[in-house]
């Protein structure tokens, strides 16, 4: 419900009876239906467009039919037809039986036909195949996202151009593009190992990010389907956490993830306006999401390795978790993790969010020196966070004049509405004695 | 959408399971729990204890109950993208246990609720 009580704008499109059962098989088995094709093509967009093959034969049977007593089973059993069919009528059917023996020759001499027998126990590989593929570095950022939604979470074209805000044909087209360059490029269907796995896997994190991000981003007016990026990036997160559970970052991004998703019912006031973290009502935060951020966060310590980014800042997320109140907030272990994430992952954001945290355990003017230094960095010009937090901390160290003028600084800055109201308040509060 | 699904009666009084269907069962709850459809699931004692509150008095009754069938014998809480997912999931749930009945209601989330005052 919005908040002047009219019907959700959030329902989900109505879909019935068989119809509405394709879809809701589609999107919790196409990722496994795809990745399992894609081992037997070797090239994911033929796999996606076979596996579209199997889902069309599905809307046009299961409404006569019945939904089969296995329905994932059915769509792979129908992709797999289709996928040997397509590659004997296909024109360089010799050229590719040729290109899957050499494969088999170099994985250690298995038979031919093992790519075209039914391998489940592989399946999970093929899923995380399938994720390192759709987030390979050889693709824009756009295009990685745009895969990742549609290979692995199920999304239609039209779902995700809805999401993102843009045309559903230049979304069609990032695809279309996406495959192409893909096969062009030869990019093999595998998990990579070694040197480049830690780039490789860093691409998908940051992708998976990235559209929790874009939902977080959503306003109450939004499609529902924007905001759900959030869902589906928690959702690829966990089944990623499941498929590659030695990689700490993973755990981090998930911890990350639930923590700050389970903000979601406090950060956004009644009239839209976004509400601070130390300001929410904790006790709308969700105790079952924060619970499940601590356990992907124990899961990445256990793990041993020296802390990456994302548990980095997942850590930070729980230390506020944790707090009973904004006053109860450790703010010495903040700024500590602030100190080892501007060292891991420097930047002038880090830089700032860690002059925050000083200011907070060690008093303003230590935060001020950290801000101060920061005033000179060209990516923080035009920033509003830069003055707000040093009007603050001139606040607090009674420095007035300098401090209004700070706030009405950031209110210049600030493309948010409800936040500028918010700065000039406080620059007019300090202009009175 | 968060939704719980609960079992109110299965062929099987105590669930009591063969141990193919533990293990197909524990195969089923790991593979929800890996894709993170599954939050939190677990049996629940038929020894129930009833409390009715009324005018301002509360009153407690032990159990049994003789209408013990309507009695919720066990939950899953799960998260996933529509109500059909849950209709499907909750199918492969029957696929293993064989008979019984359940429900499935939504839970509301933070998108059902309006916002804080």
């Amino acid at each position: 419900m919005t908040a002047s009580g009219e019907p959700a704008a959030r329902a989900a499109p109505p879909r019935t009876g068989a119809h509405a059962s394709v879809d809701a098989v589609w999107r919790l088995e196409s990722a496994r239906i795809i990745a399992g094709l894609a081992r037997m093509v070797r090239d994911v967009g033929l796999a996606e467009e076979l596996a579209q093959d199997a889902l069309v034969a599905a809307l046009e049977q299961w409404p006569e039919s019945g939904v089969p007593d296995n329905p994932g089973a059915w769509l792979m059993a129908v992709g797999k037809r289709r996928a040997i069919d397509r590659i004997r009528r296909s024109r360089r059917f010799e050229q590719k039986l040729e290109e899957l023996g050499h494969g088999l020759e170099a994985e250690a001499g298995e038979p031919p036909e093992f790519d075209l027998v039914a391998d489940d126990e592989h399946i999970e590989d093929d899923v995380l195949r399938l994720v390192f593929t759709a987030c390979h570095p050889v693709l824009s950022t756009p295009a990685r996202v745009a895969l990742t939604l549609r290979m692995l979470g199920g999304l239609s074209t039209d779902e995700i151009a809805r999401a993102f805000l843009v045309p559903e044909a230049t979304v069609a087209q990032r695809i279309v593009r996406a495959k192409r360059t893909l096969s062009e490029a030869g990019v093999p269907f595998e998990v990579p190992e070694g040197a480049d796995r830690a780039a490789r896997l860093s691409s998908v994190l940051e992708v998976l990010y990235l559209i929790f991000n874009e939902g977080y981003a959503a306003t109450a007016g939004d499609d529902w389907v924007r905001a759900d990026l959030c869902q589906e990036a928690l959702r690829l997160g966990r089944i990623l956490a499941g498929l590659a559970p030695g990689e700490p970052e993973v755990h981090g991004l998930v911890a990350l993830m639930e923590i700050q998703a389970s903000r979601t019912r406090a950060r956004i006031g009644p009239s839209g306006e976004p509400v601070p973290l130390l300001e929410q009502d904790r006790g709308r935060w969700d105790r079952l999401l924060i619970r499940r951020g601590f356990a992907a966060l124990l899961r990445a310590k256990e793990i041993g390795a020296p802390p990456g980014p994302y548990v980095l800042q997942a850590a930070i997320a729980a230390c506020h978790a944790q707090a009973a109140g904004p006053e109860d907030t450790d703010w010495a272990q903040i700024a500590a993790l602030y100190g080892v994430l501007a060292r891991t992952a420097p930047s002038p954001v880090v830089e700032l969010n860690r002059a925050v945290a000083v200011g907070m355990a060690e008093g303003p003017e230590r935060g001020l020196a950290l801000a101060d230094a920061l005033t000179a960095e060209p990516a923080l010009r035009g920033y509003h966070l830069l003055p707000s937090v040093r009007g603050d901390l001139l606040a607090r160290l009674g420095r007035r004049d300098e401090a209004r003028a700070e706030f009405e600084r950031a209110a210049g800055l600030t493309r948010n509405a409800p936040e500028r109201r918010a700065l000039l308040d406080r620059a007019a509060a300090l202009s009175t004695p | 959408m968060r939704f719980m699904m609960m079992t109110t009666a299965s062929s099987d009084d105590d669930f009591g399971q063969s141990e193919e269907l533990q293990a197909e069962m524990g195969a089923f709850i790991a593979e929800m729990s890996r894709s993170g459809v599954l939050l939190a699931t677990g049996g629940l004692d038929p020894n129930a204890t009833r409390i009715s509150s009324s005018g301002g008095k509360v009153t407690v009754t032990d159990g049994p109950f003789a209408e013990a069938k309507e009695a919720v014998v066990g939950f899953a809480l799960i998260e996933v993208r529509s109500r059909e997912e849950a209709i499907e999931l909750s199918k492969r749930f029957w696929g293993i246990v064989g008979d019984g009945e359940g429900v499935i209601q939504q839970v509301f989330g933070p998108e059902d609720l309006p916002p804080a005052e």
